[in-house]
């Protein structure tokens, strides 16, 4: 039986539990059964990023060990996931990366399966977050899956393949640009007539949802892996924002 | 003694690539085509003038025989009634000139300042490239200096067609078609920029009309 | 004459945050990039072999970059067999000696200039201007910075952040300082100002002796030097003056002519996406009767040795000066380029003014950080620069080199002991749990990176449950 193991991210673990428990329900609903290596903590990106690789190396040769013996990592953030297959092996010298699969990547490509059972009635607009989109190249994986959900309208969302400006300390070291581009993702949203503007990474929706809330912009801010584990039994009750 | 500034440089370029191996191959990849798609070669003509056409080149199609009168009638067109002539240009060509155009041959004499006074310019053209709408000049038989097709606002460029049109780029620079050491213009419509609100206008230093005429052989 | 110069330059966070609340800016910079972003990706589409092309020029350029002193001394040896005079030089205040030396070796006090980056980069005009010689920028939009006083905001439309009224006003006001004025009732459409422009240069160009140029190329093997162009003013100052002065950094040499090929195909399609752009100057040297009796080309290196030896940032040489990086970037879409306080402004600028500069002043540390690593630079580059890699790359040299990250450095130290030490992770969390009703999520705080974030985002509402504790209590 190959295992599968969850990483869920600090910022998911702290900030957005509901994204890793939707991913457990999701994966368990199709018969998966993840483990949670407790250990696991952080992936090292916002310190390589900003310029400290020592200080990143700790924290990739910890994921290796926490992770070993696992045939699939599944991980809910497209920018964590891509920096593990990048970077990690450049900061350990190995050749080969962790067996670290997006979300959507472990759906389509290891389970093949594009219907996951999910039901989410409302307009949905999706963002191709910058790592999933180029450094992982999702292509249409998320539009695949989403298009299989009862329920969900998919819009077009213009100007998607723009930046939406968090950039990880990028948003406060250059706030005033992050803030402009945040602003105009929001506004893009709203003209698309989303309900809900969902991607694949939490850090991204964060400050999306964040510039969102500030303006009362009538969109709000779904991970992707919540829109999956949103069932007919059981659907997607939005919180109170 | 000091280095001079030619040594210091390329010291400072040998200790930069410190890394590269003595003996690297060179093993440049060229996994790029060698032209765009199959056509004929009457189809390639036909790529060219759509493609000149396109960048607001006039394109013009005739014979041979046909060729002195349509240089006339252009001329006539653009009330041009000076045009210069460079060195070689076949004398059939300006047969049906009317006697109201003159002509200025190009000399060492003919300057920049008198060369503004003159309205049109004829030339002949090393070749044409299909894919990108291209006439190269190389100041061979027919072309002149590199001033003579540039100063005059009015540019008529004669083609032999098919035989002086290549496909594509990579094949313009195949072996023994053109030289490097000759200076070269390669032209792709007329002058442009795109400096105002990259809002493309037409006509800034160069010629501000080119009319490119294809011609095929007398059969 | 003076235009404006890089010294003491805010930092990029300081000058952007100018820059985004200017709205004329920004409407112009958003118009003017997303059209050129939509007209590249239709021209790159035409060619089925754009990814083979790119590698090609990728590896031309690296091949090159490896052997530069080998190609330089080739190149050297063919100018000076075909007429022309070959000069080195280490620094900017050594190319500006030199190339003012040869102006007044003719004895002329005036010179125009096609558009060139390098020359820019080392701040000829001015260095000219101090010894006497006028030099006239004769692109259109180098027409408008320099009328207008002001610097250069992107490589290919150097005035992109003006708008046509502005550049009526700055015709009318300025022409006649420089030569024909501009008309009494100059309108500001796009041809009537071109129209004025070349009434206003072309007197310029008839009489000029002297011209100074750039180059995109040089061919090592045969010497030649290559000038892309759409106006007609490259051709005007390449073919009609006496003397020619080339500045070129070391690095726009490639080995072959048939190395052409890929880049006539990758430039034009990736600059002002077009198949082929209107004119193109080859030459090599002089030749007799055709063009300048005396080429003196000026090789120019100003930090490019410094670049090359950095196995990392090395890439960034093989910039073709294309600027498709600054139309997709939306950091410099926002910022614009003075932001950038350099000649190269956008990402491309972002990786190479720190390297070809250093990193010591605050400006150029901060330059690295100007970037929210998106990548879409890196896709559109034509000779494949991975942009983002060489920023992230930069930015640890930064931290490592310069002050001011002690503190910093501290965070992250401290981060990474929380993250590989369970006990102090799990008091990190709870922590962060418990205190997560103490903060409104609309409040703006005081200072440090949460003052920066709440300026203009609410923060998250911190959920009263961690992952790890959920997954705890349900799969016991």
């Amino acid at each position: 039986m190959p295992t599968t193991a969850l990483f869920v991210t600090c910022v998911n673990d702290v900030a957005f539990p509901s994204t890793g428990i939707a991913t457990v329900r999701v994966l368990e609903r199709l018969g998966v059964a993840v483990d949670f290596p407790e250990a696991q903590t952080c992936c090292g990106q916002m310190q390589y990023n900003t310029g400290y690789p020592a200080e990143a190396k700790p924290l990739a040769e910890k994921f290796a060990r926490d992770f070993r013996g696992y045939d699939a990592i599944v991980v809910p953030s497209g920018s964590c996931g891509a920096f593990v297959r990048d970077i990690h092996p450049r900061l350990l010298g190995s050749s080969a990366p962790p067996p670290v699969y997006e979300l959507t990547e472990y759906l389509l490509d290891i389970l093949e399966t594009a219907d996951v059972g999910a039901y989410f009635p409302h307009r949905v607009a999706y963002h191709p977050t910058c790592h999933s989109a180029r450094l992982l190249k999702l292509g249409d994986r998320p539009a695949r899956l989403l298009s299989r959900v009862e329920g969900l309208e998919l819009v077009e969302l213009p100007g998607a393949e723009e930046c939406c400006g968090f950039g990880g300390t990028f948003s406060v070291k250059n706030p005033d640009v992050s803030a402009a581009m945040g602003a105009d993702k929001v506004a893009h949203a709203v003209e698309s007539g989303a309900e809900y503007l969902v991607a694949a990474d939490n850090s991204c929706l964060m400050h999306i949802g964040g510039t969102a809330r500030r303006s009362a912009a009538p969109v709000r801010t779904l991970h992707l892996a919540e829109v999956l584990a949103s069932t007919k039994d059981a659907p997607y009750e939005a919180v109170a924002q | 003694m000091t280095a001079t500034a030619r040594e210091e440089i390329l010291a400072r370029i040998r200790r930069a690539l410190a890394d590269v191996p003595k003996d690297e191959p060179a093993g440049m990849a060229r996994g790029y085509l060698h032209e765009h798609g199959t056509r004929t070669a009457a189809e390639t003509v036909d790529l060219l003038a759509e493609n000149l056409a396109d960048y607001r080149a006039q394109v013009h199609r005739g014979s041979e025989a046909e060729l002195p009168a349509m240089i006339a009638r252009l001329l006539t067109e653009r009330g041009s009634t000076s045009v210069a002539i460079p060195e070689a240009l076949p004398e059939a060509w300006l047969s049906e000139l009317l006697p109201t155009v003159t002509l200025v041959p190009d000399s060492p004499e003919l300057t920049p300042q008198r060369l503004d006074e003159v309205q049109s310019v004829i030339s002949a053209c090393a070749l044409a490239i299909a894919e990108t709408g291209t006439i190269v000049l190389d100041g061979g038989p027919g072309q002149g200096r590199r001033l003579l097709t540039l100063v005059p606002d009015h540019h008529i460029c004669v083609v032999r067609v098919p035989d002086q049109v290549v496909t594509s780029v990579p094949r313009a620079f195949e072996h023994g078609r053109l030289s490097p050491v000759r200076p070269q213009t390669w032209i792709a419509g007329p002058s442009a920029t795109s400096d105002i609100e990259l809002d493309r206008v037409e006509g800034v230093h160069g010629p501000r009309k080119l009319d490119v005429i294809l011609i095929t052989a007398a059969a | 004459m003076s235009g404006g110069t890089y010294l003491g330059m805010p930092s990029f966070p300081a000058a952007a945050r100018l820059a985004t609340q200017d709205k004329q800016l920004r409407a112009n910079l958003t118009r003017a990039t997303h059209t050129i972003r939509d007209k590249r990706a239709k021209a790159v589409s035409e060619l089925e072999d754009w990814s083979g092309l790119r590698e090609a020029g990728k590896q031309i350029k690296d091949h090159t970059l490896r052997h530069l002193d080998q190609y330089l001394v080739q190149l050297e040896t063919k100018v000076t067999e075909a007429g022309g005079t070959v000069h080195w030089a280490r620094d900017a205040a050594e190319a500006n000696r030199i190339v003012a030396a040869l102006v007044k070796a003719t004895g002329e006090t005036e010179v125009v200039k096609v558009k060139s980056m390098a020359t820019q980069e080392i701040g000829l005009n001015e260095a000219l201007a101090a010894e006497g010689i006028s030099a006239y920028e004769t692109d259109l939009a180098e027409l408008i910075v320099q009328l207008g006083d002001d610097l250069p905001s992107h490589i290919l439309v150097p005035a992109i952040h003006r708008n046509r009224t502005e550049i009526r006003d700055i015709f009318r006001a300025n022409m006649a300082r420089y030569g024909r004025p501009a008309p009494a009732e100059l309108s500001d459409t796009p041809a009537d100002l071109a129209e004025a422009a070349r009434l206003h240069l072309r007197e310029k160009f008839l009489r000029a002796k002297v011209a100074v140029s750039g180059a995109n190329f040089m061919i090592a093997e045969s010497g030649t030097l290559v000038v892309l162009e759409s106006e007609g003013n490259g051709r005007m100052c390449l073919t009609l003056p006496e003397t020619l002065i080339s500045v070129v950094g070391i690095e726009k040499i490639i080995p072959s002519w048939r190395d052409l090929e890929v880049f006539m195909q990758l430039l034009p399609r990736s600059s002002t996406a077009e198949r082929m752009n209107p004119y193109t100057t080859m030459w090599t040297g002089t030749t007799e009767g055709d063009g300048p009796r005396e080429f003196h080309l000026v090789l120019l290196d100003n930090g490019r040795t410094d670049t090359l030896a950095d196995t990392v940032g090395r890439q960034a040489l093989r910039c073709i000066r294309c600027s498709a990086c600054l139309n997709v970037c939306p950091v410099y879409e926002r910022a614009g380029g003075h932001a950038y306080g350099s000649a190269y402004p956008g990402p491309i600028g972002a990786i190479l003014t720190p390297q070809l500069r250093g990193t010591g002043t605050a400006l150029d540390a901060s330059l690295p950080y100007a970037s929210s690593l998106c990548g879409a630079c890196y896709e559109v580059c034509p000779v494949a620069i991975d942009i983002p890699e060489v920023l992230v790359h930069l930015r640890a040299r930064v931290t490592e080199t310069e002050p001011g990250h002690r503190a910093e450095r501290a965070a992250m130290k401290a981060a990474t002991y929380a993250m590989t030490h369970p006990a102090a992770y799990r008091a990190a969390e709870a922590a962060a749990v418990r205190s997560r009703k103490l903060i409104p999520k609309a409040q703006k705080l005081p200072i440090g990176p949460a003052k920066a974030w709440t300026e203009s985002r609410d923060l998250p509402e911190l959920p009263r449950q961690t992952f790890r504790q959920w997954w705890k209590e349900t799969h016991p």
